[in-house]
C-alpha cells in the first residue's frame, strides 16, 4: 500500500495534468455548447503548458536566469531548471491565444447566422436551409451536392 | 450520449496515467530530458553565445529566432482573421 | 452604461492606474533580455491596459486612444521590425537572424544583446496591437441595448 503512495507522491503532477486534460476533452466531447467547447480546448491546452512546465523542473532549482548577471563569475554550482520546455509553451501558449481568438470570432458570426451557439440548433436550421445536407449528401458526398 | 463520453474520458485518462508510470518523477535532477546533452548546453554556453542572462529568452530570440518569426506571424495572422471576419458592420 | 461604468471610484483609479500599467509593460519588454519577462508578455500587459480602459470609459473612447489604422499600421510595424533584423545580419554577411554578425559593437555577444532586445520591442508591438484590435473587434457594437442577447 505504502508503495503505491509513493509513487502517486512522486508523480502526483501528472495525476494532476491527466485529471485537468480529461475535464477539458469532456468539454469538448459532451457539450453542445460551442463557447465551451472552447473552454474545454482551453483547459486542454492548459492541462499540456502544466504538464510541460512540471517536466522541467528540479527539486531546489531555480529560474533559468543565470544568478550574478553580466561578467560575474558563475558559480557551478547553481542548479537551473530546464530553460527548452518553458520556451516551447511560450510559443504554445500564443498560439493557443491565436486559436482562441479565431474560434471565438468564428462563433460569433455563426451566432449572428443562426441565432444560437447550441450544435443541435445550428445542425437542425442548416438542414432546412439545405435538406440536401443530410441524408442526400451522406449518400452522395458533399461536393457532389453542392456542384449540381 | 453523456455515457459514452464519461467512458471514453474515463479509458483515456486510465492510459495516460498508466503511460506516465514510465515518466521522471517530478524534480527529478536525471531525468532524460534534464541531462540532455542540448539542454546542458544551453545553460554553459547561452550567455557567451548570445549576451543575455535570461536563457528563455536566449533560447526564444536566437537559438530558436525563426520560429519566434513564425510564431508573430501567427498571432498578427490570427488578428487579420478575426478583423476580416468580424470588421464588416462598416462597410 | 452599466453601474460599474458609471462608479466614480473605478473612473478614478482606472485612470490612475493605467499609466503605471504602461510603464510596468515597458519595463518587462525592456527587462526581457536580463530578467523574467519578454515581447510576448509585455506586449500583453500594455494591451491590457489600453482594453481596461476602454471596459471602463467605453469602446468609442478607446478608439480614440488607439484607432483601427493605428492598429493594423502597428501590428505590421512590429513584424516588420523583426523580419528586417533578420534580413539585416544577411547583409551584414550572416545567417538570418544570426545576430552577431552585424558588426555593430566590437563584442559579438553585446550586438546580439541589443538585437535582441530589438526584436523583443518588435514582438511587442505586434502583440499589443493584435490583442487590442481583437477586444475592438469580439466586444459588441455599443448602439446595442444591454440585454438583447438573452
Amino acid at each position: 500500500m505504502s508503495g503505491v503512495i509513493d509513487i502517486v507522491y512522486a508523480e502526483y503532477n501528472y495525476w494532476i495534468y491527466v485529471t485537468l486534460m480529461m475535464i477539458g476533452f469532456y468539454a469538448m466531447i459532451a457539450k453542445k455548447n460551442l463557447i465551451k467547447k472552447v473552454i474545454g480546448a482551453n483547459i486542454f491546452q492548459t492541462a499540456i503548458f502544466l504538464f510541460y512546465i512540471s517536466l522541467s523542473d528540479v527539486k531546489g532549482g531555480t529560474a533559468p536566469i543565470l544568478v550574478g548577471g553580466h561578467g560575474a563569475e558563475h558559480a557551478a554550482d547553481v542548479i537551473y531548471t530546464n530553460p527548452v520546455p518553458h520556451c516551447l509553451i511560450l510559443t504554445a501558449i500564443v498560439v493557443a491565444v491565436s486559436t482562441t481568438a479565431v474560434a471565438l470570432a468564428l462563433i460569433i458570426r455563426i451566432y449572428n447566422e443562426y441565432g444560437s451557439i447550441e450544435e443541435d440548433v445550428i445542425l437542425a436550421a442548416r438542414r432546412k436551409l439545405q435538406p440536401e445536407f443530410s441524408e442526400h449528401a451522406r449518400q452522395k458526398g458533399v461536393a457532389e451536392v453542392s456542384r449540381q | 450520449m453523456k455515457t459514452l463520453a464519461l467512458f471514453v474520458v474515463v479509458i483515456t485518462g486510465a492510459m495516460l496515467i498508466y503511460a506516465g508510470q514510465d515518466l521522471p518523477a517530478f524534480g527529478d535532477i536525471n531525468s532524460p530530458s534534464y541531462q540532455a546533452p542540448m539542454t546542458q548546453y544551453f545553460i554553459e554556453n547561452s550567455l557567451e553565445e548570445s549576451g543575455v542572462t535570461n536563457i528563455v529568452t536566449a533560447l526564444l530570440a536566437n537559438y530558436r529566432g525563426y520560429d519566434t518569426l513564425g510564431e508573430t506571424a501567427v498571432i498578427f495572422t490570427a488578428g487579420m482573421a478575426v478583423i476580416l471576419l468580424l470588421r464588416r458592420r462598416e462597410t | 452604461m452599466s453601474r460599474i461604468q458609471e462608479s466614480v471610484i473605478i473612473r478614478t483609479v482606472v485612470r490612475i492606474t493605467v499609466p503605471f500599467i504602461q510603464l510596468f509593460a515597458l519595463y518587462v519588454i525592456m527587462h526581457g533580455a536580463s530578467g523574467p519577462g519578454g515581447g510576448f508578455q509585455g506586449g500583453v500587459i500594455f494591451g491590457a491596459a489600453i482594453i481596461l480602459y476602454a471596459m471602463i470609459f467605453g469602446i468609442a473612447e478607446g478608439k480614440k486612444k488607439m484607432s483601427d489604422a493605428l492598429d493594423k499600421i502597428l501590428a505590421s510595424t512590429g513584424l516588420v521590425i523583426y523580419a528586417a533584423t533578420g534580413l539585416a545580419c544577411i547583409i551584414f554577411g550572416g545567417m538570418f537572424l544570426q545576430y552577431s554578425a552585424v558588426p555593430l559593437l566590437p563584442d559579438p555577444a553585446e550586438v546580439s544583446k541589443y538585437l535582441i532586445d530589438l526584436v523583443e520591442i518588435g514582438i511587442g508591438i505586434t502583440v499589443l496591437a493584435v490583442m487590442i484590435s481583437l477586444f475592438f473587434d469580439i466586444s459588441p457594437p455599443e448602439s446595442e441595448p444591454e440585454g438583447a442577447e438573452e
